[in-house]
């Protein structure tokens, strides 16, 4: 009989779960939405998203060296990082301003804090926001879906030099023949035009608008997929999802012919990208089970305040950064009712 | 009804499912093991002061002859665990890693199984206070692992009012089974031991919770019941940790144990199946404790079962009965949730060892690489105390021990290791909260004798 022993303290087992096991799944779920954008959007699609990608993880690893620690692309983080920036801009955004995106979600956003698990917003939200500032325009320049020659040209901004005026998508759209698009999204003819859009347009995802956001349906899914694998909280997608239906609920009722009604809301604009797979980045979330009730339901709250009240036609991307500022603070109000606690402790300091 | 009982049984809400590897031993009868040829009897087996030696060395002893006597209340004495003569009373290996005081006994060869040693007693004739004496002399103390004298459970704190007896059978932990085997063979025990303590503290009936995973047990004890009024057998949800005291009497009787206090303080008092078993089998001949049922499992093993060990035998002649393997990576006394790893195999085998777990490499889990806190909220999921495991491992990473208690509650803690389980970015957070507890109790001794 061996007589050497370890000695380790309990537990002895491991559920086997690892951080980059949930990363790399989140990874293949989002593959699908990906092969969809370059099928509605083509090369253009494919050429952003890459782009992203690969220039968030070589921003990852540069910070890494620099930091001079192990670089960190391993747990797979950072590729849904560059996934979710592609897919949150529009197809034919110009690759250079992919790359400014790529540079500030990942270094200011995310590794400046110390990189994984430290850092306050979703680094990809952090990313975009900075180009809706930046480049107002560019980034509300939408194309038409499954343009004619998609896979054979890319759409013309796409290749603009960096700082160079762009050139004019008018021709463009023109040439690949889409009768009567007006470069809006559903959100934006509903918002500034009242034209409603046919709700399996919404759900199929065929219309303009981000390259990833459209597809609903197929968003919806792969997130179930993730919640199926306990990869991911379903609390907080639900909790989201059911603050915008409330929302709206009040104001669909008050004025049915001017608000439009849930299956609009809930299906339009990137709320079920944002709702599955941003809103839910665990690291810029509560951890309480209040917590995130309270986390979702505001987010989807102020979606819906933001594209009825405010001048923007969407509000998924400020609602989520708010909802990211507010969970350390939802956190401390919602410590949970320990067992055998002898009285509520009103609040707890940061 | 099995059917049922296995859908609707009591659910405990938070804690986890870990695969039990139960079906390696739960259908193995017990079997005695063979005497050791030398046992080593710790005088401290159990919570409390040491127990006090009554022989001298080169005495001859027989099987079940008081050795040494309670050095306290919260104390129990020793027995022979076999006839033969002392060879010393000396220092020897524990569990714990340190030395402790032993009686090490040479069993003569072909020393009988067989208890002479004892007289009948009439446990109803007896008062309450003479049960806990007569318990404490049979040496009893909780068998499910805490090693706690049972005596001092038996007695009704002042001011207090106990009404319900709670059984555990639980048997949470993986790989155990034990309790299942004493519940299926010794049922009639259980009871007259939930009897005996119900007398011993005036409560009017017994609640049994078993796990349903042991519904065989469940039916093997609702048979010797044979309806009686004052004691019940529920069938709770199989999840881990189940078995501990405090979720089985929220999920039995809906009833929190306060932070900080006892089962006696929401009027109950908590024992486990073993241990009352061997109350009933014990008392009624005022016999000692000499010997208990051990599971010796893992992969580890050839022979896995479910033993009767003469206590005192070592885990080297424990592990060889059961044909240990060469590919041991690590022995752990108790299950793998929260079981110590044993340092050495000359550790003999306690009252409080339920199990001898024994893994390979391929099961311990190695050198994983360790992340960042993703907050992924896994732990506070799973937390049956409802912390907040999260907030407290990155708390205790920084020192912040004072406030790790005053605002997360850390001493509620008690240690059941579903944190560390689940996490995925393998934080030790139930290690990081054993260290901050024990630092939290030094600084408040430390502050008391500055006072």
């Amino acid at each position: 009989m061996n007589t050497v022993v370890e000695i380790r303290t309990s537990p002895h087992v491991h559920s086997g779960r690892s951080v980059d096991q949930i990363m790399r799944h989140v990874v293949y779920a989002l593959l699908p939405i990906c092969c969809y954008a370059v099928w509605l959007f083509g090369i253009s699609a494919l050429a952003l998203l890459a782009t992203t990608t690969g220039a968030c993880v070589l921003v990852e690893h540069i910070s890494c060296r620099m930091a001079g620690r192990e670089s960190s692309i391993g747990d797979c983080s950072v590729a849904i990082t560059g996934i979710l920036l592609g897919l949150t801009l529009p197809p034919g955004l110009p690759l250079w301003m992919a790359v400014v995106g790529a540079f500030i979600a990942v270094a200011p956003g995310k590794m400046i804090f110390g990189g994984l698990g430290f850092n306050v917003f979703n680094p990809a939200l952090v990313g975009r926001a900075f180009l809706q500032a930046a480049f107002p325009v560019a980034i509300t320049s939408y194309t038409p879906a499954l343009a004619l020659h998609r896979f054979a040209e890319f759409i013309p901004t796409s290749l603009a030099a960096p700082f160079l005026k762009a050139a004019p998508l008018g021709d463009w759209i023109a040439r690949v023949r889409i009768d009567g698009f007006t470069g809006a999204t559903p959100l934006m003819l509903q918002k500034f035009d009242h034209v409603a859009t046919d709700p399996w347009t919404l759900f199929l995802g065929e219309r303009a608008g981000s390259s990833g956001e459209t597809p609903a349906l197929l968003i919806l899914l792969c997130g179930c997929y993730l919640i199926a694998r306990k990869m991911m909280d379903w609390r907080i997608p639900v909790a989201m999802l059911l603050g915008a239906l409330l929302t709206d609920a009040g104001y669909y009722l008050s004025n049915p012919t001017r608000y439009p009604g849930p299956v609009f809301v809930l299906f339009s604009g990137g709320l079920m990208l944002g709702a599955m797979f941003m809103a839910t980045d665990p690291v810029a979330s509560p951890v309480t089970p209040r917590g995130m009730w309270i986390y979702g339901l505001l987010m989807g709250l102020i979606t819906v305040l933001i594209r009825f009240e405010g001048g923007l036609a969407e509000g998924v991307m400020y609602a989520i950064l708010l909802g990211n500022a507010l969970a350390p603070l939802i956190d401390n109000v919602t410590q949970p009712r320990t067992y055998g606690e002898r009285r509520r402790k009103a609040m707890v300091a940061p | 009804m099995a059917l049922m009982e296995i859908f609707a049984g009591k659910r405990l809400g938070r804690g986890l499912h870990v695969p039990d590897h139960k079906e390696a031993t739960n259908h193995l009868p017990i079997r005695r093991m063979p005497f050791a040829p030398m046992l080593v009897v710790p005088l401290s087996q159990h919570t409390g002061a040491p127990a006090i030696p009554i022989v001298h060395e080169g005495q001859e002893v027989v099987r079940g002859e008081p050795i040494a006597k309670a050095g306290g209340f919260v104390s129990v004495p020793m027995h022979a665990p076999a006839t033969g003569r002392v060879v010393r009373i000396a220092l020897a290996p524990s569990a714990r890693g340190d030395l402790s005081p032993a009686i090490y006994i040479n069993p003569y060869q072909g020393a009988s199984q067989e208890v002479l040693y004892g007289a009948e007693q009439d446990i109803e004739r007896m008062t309450p206070a003479e049960i806990v004496q007569a318990v404490q002399n049979t040496g009893v103390v909780g068998l499910g692992g805490a090693a706690f004298p049972t005596h001092v459970k038996l007695k009704v704190p002042e001011g207090k009012k106990i009404d319900t007896v709670v059984v555990n059978g639980c048997e949470c932990e993986p790989y155990l089974t034990t309790d299942h085997r004493v519940m299926l063979e010794q049922p009639g025990e259980v009871l007259h031991g939930a009897r005996i303590a119900m007398r011993a503290l005036g409560a009017d009936r017994a609640v049994v919770g078993v796990e349903n995973n042991k519904l065989d047990a469940v039916a093997a004890l609702r048979a010797a019941a044979a309806g009686a009024a004052d004691i019940t057998i529920e069938a709770v949800e199989a999840k881990y940790p189940q078995g501990a005291e405090k979720m089985l009497v929220k999920v039995l009787l809906g009833r929190e144990i306060p932070s900080a206090g006892l089962p006696a303080d929401v009027g109950l008092a908590v024992f486990n199946v073993a241990t009352l078993a061997q109350i009933g089998e014990l008392l009624p001949r005022s016999q000692g404790l000499i010997e208990r049922v051990v599971t010796i499992t893992g992969p580890g093993v050839r022979k896995p079962g479910n033993y009767l060990v003469a206590l005192g035998t070592p885990l080297r002649w424990a592990l060889a009965q059961a044909e240990c393997t060469d590919q041991v990576s690590s022995v752990i006394l108790g299950g793998p949730m929260m079981g110590a790893a044993a340092g050495s195999l000359d550790v003999p085998i306690t009252k409080g060892v339920t199990g001898i777990l024994v893994l390979t490499r391929n099961e311990v889990n190695g050198h994983t690489r360790i992340y960042t806190c993703i907050h992924c909220a896994a732990c506070v999921d799973v937390c049956p105390m409802h912390l907040n495991p999260s907030r407290l491992g990155m708390l205790a990473r920084k020192d912040r021990y004072e406030e790790m208690e005053a605002d997360f509650h850390l001493m509620d803690c008690f240690e059941c290791g579903c944190c560390s389980y689940v996490c995925p970015s393998h934080i030790p957070l139930v290690q990081y909260f054993r260290i901050a507890k024990q630092m939290v109790r030094e600084r408040s001794i430390k502050e008391r004798q500055r006072a």
